[in-house]
This record gives structure tokens, C-alpha cells and sequence, in this order.
């Protein structure tokens, strides 16, 4: 356990450093959901309008749950392109050899991916609040909307490291991103679900992010809904992807 | 004599358009076989048309709403993205070309600089072309009816192509001056949100936060939008072309003539 910790310590340490040291990386993981709340919170909150549209913290609020959440599961996302980089460079064939314990390095990573969202998401609240956000859930609920945020991120992070992990390849970037990103956009982004019509909707219903999403959203109205089921489909997202990060692992490890 | 008139031909200097063209035969080349650069840009603003073109479509039930179909609405939004990927493509090429020396072995030859440049944007051209057909027969497909008929997506066609063509020459101008493909990637980002601070969603006097509203109005790729979008959902708007074809021709010649005074110092460089 102590060879597994110094392990994770140490990637995680490293994966937080080069974010921080490096512009390019940390600036998009910023700038891109604070682009998003902006455009979706601003330039279309007249959706709020629409017939049925019911929402009490209004639509900065309604459109922040799916900012915060969406910055959540691309931190994750962002760490599979490090895990991918580490790979290109070289970096990730000495780590294999000198690690005492290799699965500290997926909990390193992921630790990193955690680290990395803790201050996007504490900006997009930032923002989000001085935008005019109504904030109606009681402590109780926005610490539930923190934890799956949490395991959102932790969900993307191991499916980032395992995917990058298998690939071994900078180029697998698209194919790591785009999974998640749509995914997350064929919830009910804009609009609560039973708005949407035709086959979005049916897609949507389907959609375990739209579980999230509907979570999120309640947890900051004070009026949670289907927040059990939200965790329980996360988690379960989360221990598969814990195997198939480890099985990247162990690919990597045979590759050499 | 005969052996010293073809000495001779075999010796002239080829002219500007043979130029161009030896250029553009190769930047054309290097663009259709490189897949990713021709797949991705052509999906990506198709999936997002597809998610939109549904997940947006309660906003037609938005009083003054001007189309009871949204995807009509967000056909025009594919074109613009697709230019921003051909602006990207271009700026990343060219850029390869000045990391891996092929600009300074280039540099040695008789050719103009004009020629370079041009040809260059040969491929981005081609990739334009087929994008903005591909675009407009998924439009179709999906049920957009174009209110301006045969002749309005013929329009559309050619405002589409001198936008991407404009957004290639902004490529080709980040690549000189910058010289890097991490510096015109970096700029992505930038030509993304240009795109969604614009009347892309929803039109701007249905735009509800007056900043966002005020953005848009300068923001002149609301305009190319709606140059394209008029001749989707409105008709023969007069206004609305002669601004989108003003503002993309503006874009044109202003990120040509300044690439080809960066293409001068990059040879003067080398």
C-alpha cells in the first residue's frame, strides 16, 4: 500500500506541476467551460422563456450545472491527453520500469485529474455567481452536487487514462474527446428533457449523462431528483473504467 | 539551333501561373491525402448540426422566432465551423512547411512569393469546395428546404467558399508570421468563440442579455451567418448578402495582403 501511495503521490504531483508551469495546458481547461457558461448562460438564456420551462434558479443556473459538470468530465479528459503525451515522449516507458507499484500510476493520474478540476470548477462557480447565478440549494445539496462532480471527473479520467493507455499515441486525443463530448451533448443541454422532442429526446431519456445532468440541476434548486440513481450509475461507471484503465495498463506494460 | 531553342525553353523561368499552379498541385495533393484533415472537419460541424439542429429546436416556439424549423435556422452554422477548420488546416500546413525547412529550400528557387501563397491555398480551397457541397446536400437530406431555390443554393455555395477561402488566408497569414503549428492551433479556441459570440443560436434581436446582444452586432461573423442563413429561411435579402459577401471579401483581401507582406520578411529570412 505504501509502494501505491508514493506512486500516486508522485504522478500526481508531476501531472498537477505541469499543468500549473505550462500555459497551454492549463489555459484551455479555463477558457473553454468559461466560454461555454458564457455563451449558453448568455446568448441563449431566452430559452427560459419557452412555454414549460420551469426552472427556478433561472437559466444562468440551469445552464451552470451542465458547465460545472462538463468541466468536471473534461479534466478527465484533459488527463488522458498528459497519459497520451507521456507516452509520445517517452516518459510513461521509464515510469513503467521505475514504479514500484503500476497501479499507483492510473490513481496518480486520476488524483491529477481531480487536482486539475478543483480549480477550473471553483472558476466557473466563480464566474457563474458573479454572472447573477440563484443559488437555492441548502449546503447539504451543493456538497452533492460537488461529489458528482467528483466522480464525473473520475469517471472521464479513468476512461482517458485507460483509453490513452492502450493507444499509446498523442494522435488518440480526438478519439478520447470525442466519446465524452458527445455524450454530454446529447443530454438535455439546453432545454430540460421533456422539452426536447423527436429522436434527441428519445436519445436523451436513454442518456445515464441525463441522470447526472437532472441530479445536478435538482441539487441546486433544492428539489433533488433521481440523485441516488446519479451516483449509483457513476460509480458503476467508475469501477468499470477502473478495470479497463488497469487492463490498459497491463497492455502498456506488455508493449513495453 | 533547334538544340539552343529548347536549351533555351528548358531554361525560362516558369510564369506566375505556372507558378501557382506547380503550388497548388501539391498543396492540393498533400490535402486529399491527408483523411483526418479532410474527415474530421467535415464531421465534427455535422454532429454538431445534428445535436443542435434537435436539442435547440424548442427555441421556434420563441415569439418572433423567424423559421418554424431550427435546423434550417442552423444550417448556416456548418459553413462558418467548417472555415474555421479550413483556417486551422491551412495554418497548420504551411506552418509545417517553414519547421521543416521546405520554405528556406524554397527560398533558393526563382519562385515568387505571390505564387507561393496563392498556391498554397490551393488545397484549403478544394477542402472548402467539398465541404460546402457536403454540408448542403446533409442539409437537404435532413429536410432544410432552401427558400431561395437552385439559384439561392448556388449563392450560398459561393459565399461559403470565399468565407472559408477568407479564413484559409487567416490560416496562411497566423503560419507566417508565427511560423509554428502549436501557434495556429493555439488560435482555434480564439475563431471558436468569435463564432458562438454571434447571432449562431438565435437571432439577435431575440438575444435576451444586452452585452451578448451588443457582441454579436459587431462581431462581423454574425453577418456571414446571416448572409447565409437569408438565403435558407428569408428569401433574397439584399441586405443581408451584401453584408456577408462585404464582410468575407473584407476579410479576404485584409488577411491576404497582410500574409503577403509576411510571405516578403519570411523569404527575406531565409
Amino acid at each position: 500500500m505504501r509502494r501505491f501511495l508514493y506512486v500516486a503521490r508522485g504522478v500526481a504531483w508531476r501531472s498537477i506541476h505541469n499543468t500549473l508551469v505550462s500555459p497551454a495546458i492549463l489555459l484551455p481547461s479555463i477558457i473553454f467551460p468559461l466560454f461555454f457558461l458564457v455563451a449558453f448562460a448568455g446568448g441563449l438564456s431566452r430559452l427560459a422563456d419557452i412555454p414549460n420551462f420551469h426552472y427556478a434558479p433561472g437559466y444562468t443556473g440551469f445552464q451552470f450545472v451542465f458547465v460545472f459538470l462538463q468541466s468536471a468530465a473534461f479534466g478527465g479528459v484533459f488527463t488522458g491527453f498528459a497519459v497520451a503525451r507521456d507516452f509520445d515522449s517517452g516518459f510513461a516507458r521509464r515510469l513503467l520500469l521505475s514504479a514500484p507499484r503500476r497501479s499507483g500510476i492510473i490513481a496518480g493520474y486520476a488524483v491529477g485529474a481531480l487536482l486539475r478540476w478543483t480549480l477550473t470548477g471553483t472558476i466557473v462557480t466563480i464566474a457563474a455567481v458573479i454572472a447573477g447565478m440563484n443559488v437555492d440549494g441548502t449546503g447539504t445539496d451543493l456538497v452533492g452536487l460537488l461529489g458528482l462532480g467528483i466522480l464525473f471527473n473520475l469517471v472521464a479520467a479513468l476512461w482517458g487514462c485507460g483509453l490513452a493507455m492502450f493507444l499509446r499515441t498523442e494522435q488518440a486525443g480526438a478519439v478520447i474527446q470525442m466519446p465524452v463530448f458527445v455524450l454530454l451533448f446529447l443530454a438535455p443541454v439546453y432545454v430540460p428533457l421533456p422539452l426536447l422532442t423527436g429522436w434527441i429526446h428519445d436519445v436523451a431519456r436513454l442518456n445515464p449523462a441525463t441522470v447526472v445532468l437532472e441530479a445536478g440541476r435538482g441539487l441546486l434548486a433544492s428539489s433533488p431528483v433521481k440523485v441516488g440513481l446519479a451516483f449509483a450509475l457513476l460509480a458503476a461507471g467508475a469501477a468499470l473504467l477502473a478495470v479497463f484503465a488497469r487492463r490498459g495498463l497491463a497492455s502498456a506494460e506488455r508493449a513495453g | 539551333m533547334a538544340a539552343v531553342v529548347v536549351h533555351a525553353e528548358s531554361t525560362r523561368a516558369p510564369g506566375l501561373v505556372e507558378q501557382v499552379a506547380a503550388v497548388a498541385r501539391r498543396s492540393i495533393t498533400r490535402t486529399l491525402r491527408q483523411r483526418a484533415l479532410l474527415v474530421f472537419p467535415l464531421l465534427f460541424p455535422l454532429i454538431l448540426f445534428a445535436i443542435n439542429g434537435s436539442s435547440l429546436s424548442a427555441a421556434t416556439k420563441i415569439p418572433g422566432f423567424p423559421t418554424s424549423s431550427y435546423r434550417a435556422f442552423a444550417l448556416a452554422l456548418p459553413f462558418i465551423q467548417g472555415a474555421l477548420f479550413v483556417a486551422v488546416a491551412t495554418g497548420t500546413d504551411l506552418a509545417r512547411d517553414i519547421e521543416t525547412g521546405f520554405f528556406n529550400r524554397l527560398a533558393l528557387t526563382p519562385l515568387r512569393g505571390t505564387a507561393l501563397l496563392v498556391g498554397q491555398l490551393g488545397g484549403p480551397l478544394v477542402l472548402a469546395c467539398i465541404q460546402a457541397v457536403v454540408y448542403l446536400l446533409v442539409g437537404l437530406a435532413t429536410g432544410v428546404v432552401i427558400v431561395t431555390g437552385v439559384g439561392g443554393a448556388f449563392v450560398l455555395l459561393a459565399l461559403a467558399i470565399m468565407i472559408a477561402f477568407a479564413f484559409a488566408s487567416l490560416g496562411a497569414l497566423m503560419a507566417l508570421r508565427f511560423g509554428t503549428g502549436e501557434a495556429v492551433q493555439g488560435i482555434f479556441p480564439l475563431l471558436f468563440v468569435t463564432v458562438f459570440l454571434s447571432s449562431s443560436s438565435l437571432p439577435r434581436n431575440l438575444i435576451k442579455v444586452e452585452w451578448f446582444r451588443e457582441v454579436a452586432t459587431y462581431n462581423p461573423v454574425s453577418y456571414l451567418i446571416e448572409g447565409i442563413r437569408s438565403l435558407i429561411i428569408t428569401g433574397w435579402d439584399a441586405q443581408a448578402l451584401a453584408l456577408g459577401f462585404g464582410f468575407a471579401a473584407l476579410l479576404l483581401l485584409i488577411t491576404l495582403a497582410l500574409a503577403g507582406a509576411a510571405m516578403k520578411t519570411r523569404l527575406v529570412r531565409t
